[in-house]
């Protein structure tokens, strides 16, 4: 078998609550919780999850961005995790980011060729200015925007072709994995779906590999190969994303689903799927984190945590999927 | 029986490079008794200007420049500022994407509701606390009792939309103004506020205008859909016929653009371009320029509506052509068995 391009093993990020005179630790936010995924190279994984699921905090972590406390983070073998600034610094051209509000990452008062060459010069690509200029316009055309236009601010141009800008910077230092961070939530659906269809067509051209992090299952069913589900900072459900969609084993993943609103005539109404409220990351419930709002709960989800089960590529936290049967 | 909301002509300017561009443009539809109507549109087309031209809340240098908005017959756009503050609450509600930036977040929840109540109705504090109590059990908060003591920021971010419901139902409005009300809301809980949306305007017979960017919540909870692009509306239609049969090519192509019909692998049909800036909207239609179906009389001037189907009305010249080619072929294959 081969390494996958990125292997995430155990991972876990929580931030203390500090209260009191000595800023005493008095408690965990459980932000990610023993996260374990794999991202083959050139392939597409989406994590998706609600608000406050952890699924950002995972991408940070990733990256190190955000610090983590425990677990390994390798990428092509290597161990990235708590790994300084300067260890980190040749792997930044390797994994790059696309966030959400492309007007909040780019500088405004920064012409968009020096945003996107900035990297290049960084890492020491391109002989000169002049060159770097030319790479800058051919990655304009690349992501279908004028390249006149490299000259201009980013307030000059719309939502989405900021994002194209966003996708021609990490570009330009020619990564190979690309975290998109809802990279097209804040899009309407037209320009979504052209944004959408440029990430299909980089990915095919040029053998990337996309950790999707989003909250829209449609996207997902669109652009990934394998589909995470988190809930309370634990992946609940993993696996490819036709059976994920065709069968999902556990019940949060089947509540998500049904919980989309349709464009079906045929199909409305119902009862929410899902009651009541995410509970707060800081006191998860015991047993398993979602047994407060499941329908299928039985009385051993109170008290005990589900181990992940299942013996083909889908595998979901749930005492239903054990295969040597649960106790009813 | 007139519908409860007639809008007419309804034109709303901004000065904007040096003229007076009309954002919301000459808009007509009626929202029936008891009817839910979603207009739906993406961002810049107008849908929350017209919301709050209906409610007179544009924000300056924007004005209302002309047109007619009738509740009941009462035309609300000259009515004296006193007379239109009676009707914010009592006659039109209306709830926003964001409920925290709605609440006060140094006022306890229910204190804000019996405030709300007690500008209405000549009730003591003690009774708007009880109605406020009903309010909360009726928009499904648990542990009402308790929770009209809170904080917003103590509330998640669906009890605060429960809130603001309950609120906005304090005065029985005839109609709730539901701008965006769902998409700050994740999937679960947006499932949850629109049954509780709808269960409310089955109980109460009360109106909806719904205005979202998101087709899948129109078919969740609307009657029937106005289709909005760069300040005008390009098509109406009964839902059911909106999803079956979408005649405008923007709508087609916007229910085409939803990722969650596409399979995966294939490729999304995207619509190309972006919407233009309302400074330079072009005289004819304004989706000419990302149209699969253009025309040269598209260039020209706006397209009128026409009847497409019971109650599906419907601009664009592609439409009208093909229709009187329709009719002339009709009319040849007559003459060819006569």
């Amino acid at each position: 078998m081969t390494t996958p391009l990125l292997r995430v093993q155990g991972l876990r990020t929580w931030f203390p609550i500090k209260a009191g005179v000595f800023r005493k630790t008095v408690g965990h936010v459980q932000a990610v919780t023993d996260v374990d995924l794999e991202i083959e190279a050139g392939s597409t994984l989406a994590l998706v999850g609600e608000s406050g699921c952890g699924k950002t905090t995972v991408g940070r972590s990733i990256l190190g961005l955000t610090p983590s406390q425990s677990g390994r983070v390798e990428f092509e073998g290597a161990d990235l995790r708590g790994l300084s600034q300067t260890a980190w610094r040749p792997y930044r051209r390797d994994l790059q980011i696309i966030f959400q509000d492309p007007m909040a990452s780019l500088d405004p008062r920064m012409r968009v060729r020096d945003s996107v060459a900035e990297g290049m010069r960084s890492f020491g690509l391109g002989r000169d200015e002049s060159e770097r200029t030319e790479r800058v316009q051919q990655l304009f055309e690349r992501v279908q925007l004028d390249p006149d236009h490299i000259w201009r601010y980013p307030h000059e141009f719309s939502g989405g072709q900021r994002q194209r800008i966003c996708i021609a910077r990490a570009l330009a230092v020619e990564p190979k994995l690309i975290v998109c961070d809802e990279a097209v939530s804040a899009l309407d659906v037209s320009i979504q779906a052209q944004i959408l269809n440029l990430l299909a067509d980089l990915q095919s051209e040029l053998g990337l590999a996309y950790l999707f992090i989003t909250h829209d299952l449609g996207v997902v069913r669109y652009l990934a190969d394998r589909v995470a589900v988190m809930y309370l900072g634990q992946i609940v459900e993993s696996g490819p994303t036709a059976s994920i969609f065709a069968n999902p084993l556990h019940p949060y993943t089947r509540g998500l689903l049904k919980a989309v609103p349709s464009i079906d005539p045929h199909r409305r109404g119902g009862a929410p799927p899902v009651e009541g409220d995410v509970p707060s990351p800081s006191a998860p419930p015991s047993g398993c984190y979602f047994h407060t709002r499941c329908s299928d709960v039985m009385e051993q989800c109170r008290t005990q945590a589900p181990a992940v089960y299942g013996e083909g590529p889908q595998r979901a936290r749930c005492f239903l999927a054990d295969p040597s049967g649960a106790p009813r | 029986m007139t519908a409860l909301l007639e809008v007419t002509e309804l034109t709303t300017r901004f000065p904007m490079a040096g003229k007076e561009v009309p954002i919301v443009d000459a808009l007509d539809f009626e929202v029936g008794r008891g009817e839910v109507l979603a207009l739906v549109g993406e961002s810049g087309s107008g849908k929350s200007m017209t919301a709050l031209s209906l409610m007179r809340l544009v924000p300056k240098p924007g004005r209302v420049a002309s047109g007619s908005v009738r509740l009941d017959g009462e035309e609300l756009l000259n009515l004296p500022v006193r007379a239109m503050r009676r009707v914010r609450g009592a006659g039109v509600a209306m709830i926003f994407q964001e409920p925290m930036t709605s609440l006060n977040p140094v006022m306890r929840v229910g204190e804000q509701v019996v405030e709300a109540i007690r500008l209405h109705e000549r009730v003591g504090r003690s009774a708007a606390l009880d109605r406020c109590r009903r309010l909360f059990e009726q928009v499904g908060i648990p542990d009402a009792a308790e929770r009209v003591h809170a904080y917003p920021h103590q509330l998640s971010g669906g009890l605060k939309q429960r809130v603001m419901i309950a609120m906005a139902l304090s005065a029985r409005p005839r109609l709730l103004i539901a701008d965006e009300p769902t998409t700050a809301l994740d999937v679960t809980v947006q499932a949850q506020i629109l049954r509780l949306l709808r269960d409310i305007q089955e109980e109460t017979d009360m109106s909806i205008l719904l205005i979202t960017h998101d087709l899948g919540i129109v078919n969740e909870i609307a009657d029937r859909v106005a289709v909005l692009y760069a300040g005008r509306i390009v098509e109406t239609a009964p839902r059911t016929a909106l999803f079956e049969n979408p005649m405008h090519p923007y709508t087609q192509g916007l229910l085409r653009s939803m990722p969650a019909l596409a399979l995966s692998g294939r490729r999304l049909p995207e619509i190309p371009g972006v919407v233009p800036s309302p400074s330079d909207w072009p005289t004819g239609c304004r989706f000419a320029s990302r149209c699969s179906k253009v025309m040269a009389v598209c260039e020209g001037v706006l397209p009128e509506f026409r009847v497409q189907g019971p109650g599906h009305d419907v601009a664009c010249y592609a439409l009208q052509e093909a229709a009187s080619r329709g009719e002339k072929k009709g009319v040849q294959q007559q003459e060819g068995a006569s």
